[in-house]
């Protein structure tokens, strides 16, 4: 909170600009300098002339791996939060319930997608939204659990002071204690629903998927092709990103993200 | 305080259990509650019964076949997370020394962890030409980003008094980093391992898929996929020991994790 | 009149059941009048904090008898008869410094209008007009621990219960907000019990300082302040002044050797 000289906003990216664009021009050179075959690694240039060739199909594909994404992060996400709230009453199904969370949290779910293929069928959404509420569901729900029993106990003795009702003290300290750390399994989660619609599509999916479209033009040998396609599943991660990180800087203004 | 620790643990440990029961109950209960048969739901002991018949005809028992492949698969996933970890060390400790390095890289670094980098897995199968080598690259790849952002905070997160002590020492750059950053930043770094210890795993299972490597967890679960509608509890059988690796790899850096930092109070 | 606060042989042991105890307090007697400002003071551990605590039923008490305001200290909490300051400002960092001293005013169901206006008389008292929309990052240390007194004093109690409220504080800051306290609690007209472990702040602020001594924590001295109010920097540099800090420093040291 020192007051320092804001630096002005240019020169703070410079940098970063500078990186960007220097491993452009170095990939691109080297690519045509060693006459590197487009099957290893397709020039920017040719990616960029993919990308506006196969445009349509692309974002196609891409909006059906993002609506599977955003489904699956809402429900997984209102899920998680819901189950820790329901659990925060009782501590002993709490302190039972989270050793389990975290462990499911350690296994592969991403593995169970062939089982939600069989479940629903490969070419029905349903079968990718599942394995994105799995995903997302238990980094919310910790978070979130943490999030309302890690508070500051003087805050829990003033309210005492006040004599308010248990529901009180959750409206009042613990939900806002705990937004910081919903913001945070939103920001995971963010990119985690993305990657998991995606790879799910790797199990099988219907042909204009992300996942499905990359693995067909990588393996058809179109890798610029699949470098477009996988720019395009970049982008779609770092607005889903900026976006959480807006929401939460409007929602929580109090509290200085580190990020 | 301390003589009632081990009680509560036990109270602790026994509630985790009896939350495995009630899921595997819940199980049981949805699987009559809406008459699923064994193609949507398999019975528990399906699943376990089926461990101990051959999956193939005159070959090992399924849990033979299942170990095997589990191996395999953990090696893969061991050497990822060893690249990965070693890599994102090194790097998280540069960018805490370089604030110009730090400034022109960490963002990318930090962008490229909302980029679905499973999806780069085809390509880097290509580039290795199918090799077992693009397992654990892949399951580095997962691994580096959360070592390199945690080892960076946490090299920078010592009290700047602890640093200006150093400095009265006339403590070299490589002693501050041995005797102060290094040890404050150890939680940061185990947290980050524990992340990755699950992305390795993730990673190594998903590599083998377009790497076509048939002998790892990836590929039985792709193989038991194809025949799901004769033998539907051999594909839940491989799930539960992908789960299986992703929770070993999780309590092994977890137990490290104790062990280095039982002396630091937190 | 009654009494605002009357302990009667107050107990308190804690651990039990396997665990070492400790007797915190060890038949505690203690009466204090409406509009006294009482100071209790003793080394650390020696339960004043805990004292104070099962004032506000905060802490229950192994046996005895607490009565606040002619109540039980219970139903005084479930009425909400007490403010409670604590060592750090406990502010919420979700809200901002006027919605901060809302908070008690939230809780009791004051319309919004009359919260809004009481809060801002409150910010006044405490000088920080011109803060309201700040957040408690945006404040120093000082004028932290002022929201809090704002927000303990909103819903107007009689008691005022402050645990160590200035000691993380430097020196002058500690000295200009007792100042402020005593200007508060004549202005506002209420009864102050102080827990502390500086001798000139009990001094300077008190009517009566409590001498406590530690393990068991018990009552060894209660010493009446006779300095007259207004007390200012003048109050500071008076002989009677220097006598009355003796005077306690000599009751805490022969409270240490009656344990020895």
């Amino acid at each position: 909170m020192t007051l320092q000289p804001v630096p002005n906003p240019l020169s703070r990216y410079t940098p970063q600009i500078t990186v960007f664009i220097a491993v452009l021009v170095a990939w691109e050179v080297i690519v045509r300098a060693l006459n590197i075959p487009r099957f290893l690694l397709p020039a920017p240039s040719v990616i960029l002339s993919a990308l506006l060739v196969t445009f349509s199909t692309v974002l196609e594909s891409a909006w059906y791996t993002l609506r599977n994404a955003l489904l699956g992060f809402a429900l997984g996400c209102s899920a998680g939060i819901l189950v820790a709230l329901a659990t925060s009453r009782w501590t002993t199904v709490r302190e039972g319930l989270l050793p389990v969370a975290i462990a499911i949290n350690s296994i592969p779910i991403i593995a169970l997608a062939p089982i939600a293929n069989n479940w629903f069928g490969s070419n029905n959404p349903m079968s990718k939204v599942m394995i994105v509420i799995l995903i997302t569901f238990f980094p919310t729900m910790i978070n979130t659990v943490r999030g309302l029993t890690l508070v500051e106990p003087a805050k829990l003795e003033l309210m005492r002071s006040y004599a308010v009702s248990e529901l009180e003290v959750l409206t009042k300290v613990r939900i806002p204690n705990a937004l910081p750390y919903v913001f945070n399994a939103f920001k995971v989660c963010s990119s985690l629903s993305l990657i998991g619609a995606i790879v799910a599509e790797y199990f099988g999916g219907p042909r204009k998927s992300l996942g499905v479209y990359i693995l067909q033009e990588a393996q058809l040998f179109r890798f610029d092709n699949a470098w477009a396609a996988i720019i395009i599943a970049s982008l779609l991660g770092i607005a889903f990103y900026a976006v959480v990180i807006t929401v939460e800087r409007r929602l929580i203004p109090w509290h200085v993200s580190v990020d | 305080m301390v003589a009632t620790l081990p009680k509560r643990r036990t109270s602790k440990n026994l509630a985790a259990i009896l939350v495995v029961v009630a899921l595997a109950v819940l199980w049981q209960a949805v699987k009559v509650a809406f008459n699923l048969d064994g193609r949507t739901l398999p019975h528990l002991w399906e699943i376990v019964l089926a461990l101990g018949e051959p999956a193939r005809r005159n070959g090992p028992p399924l849990i033979v076949e299942l170990l095997n492949a589990a191996l395999f698969t953990a090696q893969g996933a061991f050497f990822g997370f060893a690249i990965g970890a070693v890599l994102g060390f090194v790097l998280g400790t540069l960018f805490a020394h370089v604030s110009l390095l730090e400034r022109s890289l960490v963002p990318y670094v930090v962008a490229s962890q909302t980029v679905p980098i499973l999806a780069i897995a085809p390509m880097v199968v290509i580039w290795l030409q199918g090799s077992w080598w693009s397992v654990p690259v892949i399951a580095a790849y997962l691994t580096f980003f959360p070592v390199t952002i945690n080892t960076l905070r946490g090299m920078k997160s010592p009290d700047p008094r602890a640093l200006e002590l150093m400095r009265s020492y006339a403590a070299s750059t490589w002693e501050t980093l041995w005797k102060l950053r290094f040890p404050a930043a150890l939680p940061a770094i185990f947290t980050a391992f524990k992340i990755a210890a699950t992305s390795s795993v993730v990673g190594a299972i998903i590599a083998e898929l377009p790497a076509g490597v048939q002998r790892g967890l990836g590929g039985a679960i792709l193989n038991f996929n194809q025949y799901y509608i004769t033998g539907p509890q051999r594909l839940w059988a491989a799930i539960a020991m992908a789960a299986l690796v992703g929770i070993v790899f999780y309590v092994v850096i977890a137990a490290i994790e104790r062990v280095a930092l039982r002396n630091i109070v937190r | 009149m009654t009494p605002v606060v009357t302990l009667t042989n107050v107990n308190k042991v804690f651990g039990g059941g396997g665990r070492p105890q400790t007797v915190a307090l060890k038949d505690i007697n203690l009466q204090i009048e409406p509009r006294e400002f009482v100071s209790l003071i003793g080394p650390s551990g020696c339960g004043k904090s805990t004292l104070l605590r099962t004032i506000g039923d905060l802490v229950p008490p192994s046996t005895g008898e607490v009565v606040v305001n002619g109540k039980t200290a219970h139903q005084a909490r479930l009425n909400r008869e007490y403010g409670m300051v604590f060592q750090a400002p406990v502010l919420f960092e979700w809200r901002t410094v006027l919605h901060n001293v809302e908070l008690p005013l939230e809780i009791m169901r004051v319309p919004k209008k009359e919260r809004e206006q009481r809060a801002r008389e409150m910010l006044k008292l405490v000088e920080l007009q011109g803060f309201e929309r700040h957040y408690p990052w945006q404040l120093s240390g000082g004028m932290q621990q002022r929201v809090a007194i704002a927000r303990a004093l909103a819903f107007r109690p009689q008691l005022l219960l402050m645990d160590e409220p200035f000691g993380a504080l430097d020196e002058l800051t500690r000295e200009r907000m007792n100042a402020e306290l005593l200007r508060i609690w004549q202005e506002t007209q209420t009864t102050v019990v102080f827990v502390t472990h500086s001798i000139p702040e009990a001094v300077f602020l008190s009517t009566r300082v409590v001498v406590m001594s530690a393990r068991p924590g018990r009552i060894t001295a209660i010493i009446p302040i006779d300095l007259p109010y207004p007390r200012d920097v003048e109050t500071r540099e008076s002989p009677r002044f220097f006598e009355l800090v003796t005077e306690v420093r000599e009751a805490l040291r022969r409270g240490e050797e009656m344990r020895a």
